[in-house]
């Protein structure tokens, strides 16, 4: 392979690492921030599910970034996936829980400026309405859980270290789901734009699996992903944990278990084809903001409990963090484009 | 799987809940052989059976201690139930208080032999048997925040109710010593016991006050 495909896959490499870093900190932050689980053991679980669910269940909202944009150079997919990490990591700098989601899409739409292509303003539309709909229908979601979970431990008069034992058997595995949701529905934010110049070829084994260059993409950013998990996500876990979400297990696993399953809608393409079978509107496949999911339903616990103890003014500059950072990742696109081109002299589009 | 053997975990906290309650169980029957010795003290004086009753207590008081260190370390080794840990130990630790104000008390009759006129008999077991309900009502309280959090309130209620009831008949009673025959020196001592007597309702209002923050703290 040529070294450039390397250094520029590296770009893809580095946002899935910063994927691992931020965003697995929302599925194990309280878990682990309330010390219910090990760091190893959730990093481990994590790594594992993420890789799963990028190559089993990623295609779908792959699909959907490549109507937004199809970069169809190595140099402009480079740009774009660095320009996206750098508005994330920005971001971050600032304490804002953001996501890799917003930052590619941001991203795509500034090549797409950069290099006149046309953006279908009817996907655009479609991702950004999921934008407003992921943490809503994620904070109703966690009050369904929370009204019945509540229900459920009043009935039970489970003792207190049993439900504990629960709770953590529950944290793992919906943390474990939470990952698979994540690495189906983010893993298009880390390759998607390199799946149309996939510079590998399909790999037969045995002639039982055919192993996709989409595929070996997926697994490739998978990795990345994880290595972000077990190099640099535990601080954020712990910020996470105990600094941003103040609650308890049981709420963390609510909050957990609803952002999961809104992440798993927004990916499954079994989910869509059910409901088009049954002449439902089908759930559109696009990569949702795993931060905003969290967000959501941290939220509409707070509602439920009354709101008072919903700092909205910190919700609301999480908002605008979430219509700030497309903005700041597509200016940076441009830049980073007009860079390569002009300084480097490549080919940032055919 | 991955270092959370689930399988350890839930018989682990089975040991665990196993222990809590006989810790609890403990507290109880303390209170109840309490109330048992204060009645034959009374009736025969510090004889056998008294000093059966008070060895009895002591052999539970270490019991409990062994118990509480045990819990104590299980929880904090292995990191179970992190957001009302401190709360379980410092329940733990103020009902094992509660156990060496009583088994204070069976020694201080044991060693000291106080001499209550026959006057002062009933009240003095009346007195005993309302504190004796108050730590009662208290270890249903305590049951109630391991199982049962929205009961919790309703007994602890009645925790502060007895212990009403305890400071009311401790004031009677000292009334009624210092208003009798007796020496002074006699006054002072017996005063003295009332008084030690009624300290345990005291303590067991204020965990029961304390359970109520914990309870509403364990609320999702």
């Amino acid at each position: 392979m040529d070294l450039s495909i390397v250094i520029f896959l590296m770009g893809g490499l580095f946002l899935g690492w910063s994927l691992g870093a931020n965003d697995a900190a929302n599925v194990f932050g309280t878990s682990v921030g309330t010390r219910m689980i090990r760091f190893k053991t959730a990093a481990i679980v994590c790594s594992i599910f993420v890789i799963l669910g990028a190559i089993i269940s990623g295609a779908g909202t792959t699909e959907t970034l490549g109507k937004l944009g199809a970069i169809n150079a190595l140099p402009g997919a480079f740009a774009v996936c660095i320009a996206a990490g750098l508005s994330v990591y920005l971001m971050t700098k600032f304490g804002l829980p953001v996501s890799t989601t917003q930052a590619i899409v941001g991203a795509i739409i500034g090549w797409n400026l950069y290099t006149g292509s046309t953006t279908n303003v009817k996907v655009l539309l479609t991702i950004l309405s999921t934008w407003v709909l992921c943490p809503i229908i994620t904070g109703l979601i966690a009050m369904l859980f929370y009204v019945v979970t509540k229900k459920f431990l009043q009935n039970s008069k489970l003792h207190i270290l049993r439900v504990d034992a629960y709770t953590r058997t529950l944290l793992l595995l919906a943390g474990a789901f939470g990952a698979y949701s994540l690495g189906a529905n983010n893993i298009a934010n880390v390759m998607g734009v390199f799946v149309p110049i996939a510079p590998f070829s399909d790999i037969n084994i045995l002639n039982l699996f055919l192993f996709s260059s989409k595929e070996q993409l997926f697994l490739l950013g998978g990795i990345a992903i994880a290595v972000g998990v077990f190099t640099y996500s535990k601080k954020v876990m712990f910020t996470v944990g105990n600094d941003l979400l103040k609650m308890s297990p049981i709420a963390a696993f609510i909050v957990v278990i609803a952002h999961s399953i809104v992440l798993f809608l927004f990916a499954s393409q079994g989910i869509s084809n059910f409901l088009h079978s049954l002449n439902l509107p089908s759930i559109p496949l696009v990569p949702v903001s795993s931060s905003q999911a969290v967000v959501g339903a941290v939220i509409g616990i707070g509602l439920l409990k009354g709101g008072k103890e919903v700092q909205w003014s910190i919700a609301g500059k999480i908002s605008m963090g979430w219509v700030l950072l497309p903005i700041m990742a597509s200016i940076i696109s441009l830049i980073i484009l007009f860079i390569i081109e002009n300084i480097f002299n490549l080919n940032i589009s055919l | 799987m991955f270092g959370l053997k689930s399988e350890s975990l839930f018989s682990q906290s089975k040991e665990l809940e196993r222990q809590i309650d006989e810790f609890v169980n403990t507290v109880s029957e303390i209170g109840l052989i309490f109330k048992r010795a204060i009645r034959d003290y009374l009736s025969n004086g510090s004889r056998n059976n008294f000093d059966q009753m008070v060895e009895q207590v002591s052999i539970m008081e270490s019991k409990a201690d062994k118990i509480k260190k045990e819990v104590e370390t299980a929880l904090y080794e292995d990191t179970l139930i992190p957001d009302a840990r401190s709360d379980v130990l410092r329940l733990l630790e103020h009902l094992d208080e509660m156990i060496g104000l009583i088994q204070g008390n069976c020694y201080r009759f044991s060693i000291q032999k106080p001499s209550f006129p026959k006057d002062f008999h009933k009240d003095l077991i009346n007195l005993t048997d309302v504190v004796i309900d108050s730590s009662e009502s208290l270890c249903i309280s305590v049951r109630s925040f391991f199982r049962d959090i929205k009961t919790v309130r309703d007994n602890a209620h009645k925790v502060a109710f007895f212990e009403k009831e305890s400071d009311k008949q401790t004031s009677d009673l000292q009334r009624k010593i210092f208003d009798s025959s007796l020496n002074l020196d006699q006054k002072m001592h017996l005063r003295y016991f009332v008084e030690k007597i009624d300290q345990i309702a005291d303590q067991a209002e204020d965990i029961a006050d304390e359970l109520q923050i914990y309870s509403i703290k364990r609320l999702i």
